[in-house]
């Protein structure tokens, strides 16, 4: 696979998985955290809240970019104090990581959120009865029966964020070995003469992780259905 | 322990008022579907806050709204068992079983996981999941999950409402041995007259949100007034021992030595039974018939006479038994010349008695 791969291509392949893990953990709490507020509570603002994280799926993602650029940059009002703090998203693979979970988050919190509206609210009052606290019902109760709509969620966002080109390369722009994942990498080889046997082999690449992703959550939810119905 | 209830909530277009007293053992709120009996339990359970209300046991309060009290329901410890069981369906039987228990206090009185797999003969269910269960042995493992939680009183919302007929009869007799074996008070919701016959010690009568009678169940079941479901299922209770089963397939009772004869019934001489004698199973004569194919006949003196809005009326006879209801019609009321005070004969013919009328336990007249 190394000698199939060249450095170049390699390091695109290692440093998208790194991107799109890391940015699929890291928004996988809050990704469930909202979505659990936007199908059980009641609170001024919920359509606020509602459109910001649908807004990535509808802005030009070169616009959420910068966006991103503006805010996060270590010149903006948020990533300035983070800079201070050590922690800079600018031009670094953390920053592609930041951006590619802002585009898949809305993708996410829709998957989590329609499987916790699936779960009966009867369910979650019977264990009430039994003495769980909410939070204890959350954990026994919803989160587990919640399962594969976290599941599903976490790898479309995880695939979205292999694919995602136009928000990293406005953010981060497109450096080699720091935030040239899949996508910036294809764009670029088709930049350059005899360009195209690498991108080939990159598109070949994504082609097999996606697939690989779908059948993966695939057979998970299978597996977990079955065992919701006794099987 | 005696649980005292006062609420009031407005409904749109109905407003529920009732006050109950729920001393230890079976209290039934009866009553046709909307008369507010799962308003009253899901207040209980903390489920719903009604606007004003006291629900409390001695110093154990679960709501005070007087007071500002209101528990969450987590913080009741009461097992509820629901009308459609309510199992975890992510969970095997042995867990949805062990839930309550490990968030009940680690002190708290409980009931042993073995004793109960036992009397509920679930044993055999532990690995399944809920979705691998019939409808009756949900129930089972509800009863059992609601019970394991160390409750300190258990709360059932026509829990066999959604089953039929055979798996009613089957799971009757559980909630018989919850009442005799258990020292938790149970507050039971039901519209089922065979239901408070065979279980209820208290029976509180509910029509539109309000408490129209309470009192033990022989009392309130026996008086002609109180028909929350109609006069078709009227029926009196009587309490009698088995005196033996005879070759011809007949049980001898004995009811305050009134000797009954009914079809065989499932239990050992010397046990106590309580009989439902439906109100349109008892006929009345003035003279003692003679030469009837009906085994018991039963001496006694009409009391109440309601006569309802149709041709038939209802009638409270007092026998040396007990108290019984028979329904005929109003000609017959004066063709018999039927007043209170008067001389008849009930009688009971042994086969209409059904065996799900038939149900054990209960207790000697007081």
């Amino acid at each position: 696979m190394t000698n199939w791969l060249g450095p170049d291509e390699w390091s695109a392949v290692a440093l998208s998985l790194q991107v799109s893990f890391w940015a699929t953990l890291v928004s996988l709490p809050l990704g469930v955290f909202v979505a659990y507020a936007l199908a059980r509570w009641n609170f001024p603002g919920k359509q606020l809240l509602n459109g910001l994280v649908h807004l990535p799926l509808i802005l030009p993602p070169v616009v959420t970019g910068y966006l991103l650029l503006l805010t996060m940059g270590t010149k903006g009002p948020i990533g300035g104090l983070l800079a201070e703090a050590g922690i800079v998203f600018a031009f670094r693979w953390t920053g592609a990581a930041l951006a590619a979970g802002v585009m898949a988050f809305p993708l996410m919190v829709r998957a989590i959120r329609l499987s916790i509206e699936a779960v009966d609210p009867r369910l979650e009052q019977a264990g009430a009865t039994l003495g769980a606290s909410p939070l204890w019902v959350f954990l026994t109760v919803t989160l587990p029966m919640t399962l594969p709509g976290i599941l599903v969620g976490a790898i479309l966002a995880f695939a979205k964020a292999m694919g995602e080109f136009g928000a990293t390369i406005t953010f981060v722009s497109n450096i080699p070995g720091q935030t040239r994942t899949i996508p910036s990498a294809i764009y670029a080889f088709l930049q350059v003469p005899g360009g195209e046997d690498s991108a080939l082999k990159l598109v070949i690449v994504s082609i097999v992780i996606a697939m690989s992703a779908l059948l993966l959550s695939e057979i998970v939810s299978r597996r977990v259905a079955a065992r919701l119905e006794g099987r | 322990m005696m649980l005292e209830i006062t609420l009031r909530h407005a409904f749109p277009g109905f407003t529920l008022n009732a006050a109950i007293k729920a001393p230890p053992g079976v209290t039934v709120l009866f009553g046709r579907s909307g008369a507010g009996k799962t308003t009253i339990v899901n207040a209980v359970a903390g489920l719903l806050i009604p606007d004003e209300g006291r629900i409390a046991s001695g110093d154990w309060v679960l709501l005070d709204t007087g007071r500002g009290i209101r528990l969450r329901p987590y913080q009741r410890r009461l097992g509820y068992i629901f009308q459609e069981g309510r199992l975890f369906p992510h969970m095997t039987v042995r867990q949805n079983l062990g839930y309550g228990a490990w968030f009940a206090p680690k002190n708290a009185p409980r009931e042993k996981m073995d004793h109960v797999v036992d009397m509920l003969g679930i044993g055999p269910l532990l690995d399944r999941r809920p979705a691998a269960l019939s409808g009756g042995e949900k129930q089972r493992v509800a009863i059992g999950r609601a019970l394991l939680s160390a409750p300190r009183l258990i709360l059932a919302d026509e829990p066999l409402a959604a089953l039929d007929e055979e798996r009613k009869a089957e799971i009757l007799p559980y909630f018989e041995r919850l009442r005799d074996e258990v020292s938790i008070p149970i507050l039971y919701v039901s519209h089922s007259a065979t239901e408070v016959a065979r279980l209820a010690t208290t029976v509180a009568v509910l029509e539109s949100g309000q408490v129209v009678r309470q009192g033990q169940a022989t009392e309130v079941l026996g008086d002609p007034a109180v028909l929350p479901m109609g006069a078709r299922e009227a029926g009196a209770i009587l309490t009698a021992r088995v005196v033996a089963h005879h070759s011809d397939g007949l049980t001898e009772l004995d009811a305050k030595n009134v000797p009954l004869f009914l079809p065989h019934i499932d239990r050992k001489p010397g046990e106590m039974v309580r009989v439902r004698i439906a109100a349109h199973d008892v006929m009345l004569s003035r003279n003692r018939p003679d030469g009837l194919s009906a085994l018991n006949i039963l001496p006694g003196v009409a009391q109440e006479i309601h006569l309802g809005e149709g041709p038939g009326a209802i009638i409270a006879i007092e026998t040396q038994a007990g108290r019984l209801l028979a329904r005929i019609t109003r000609r017959s009321v004066q063709a018999l010349e039927l007043v209170p005070g008067a001389q008849v004969h009930a009688i009971i013919k042994t086969v209409s008695v059904a065996p799900s009328a038939i149900g054990g336990g209960g207790h000697e007249e007081r």
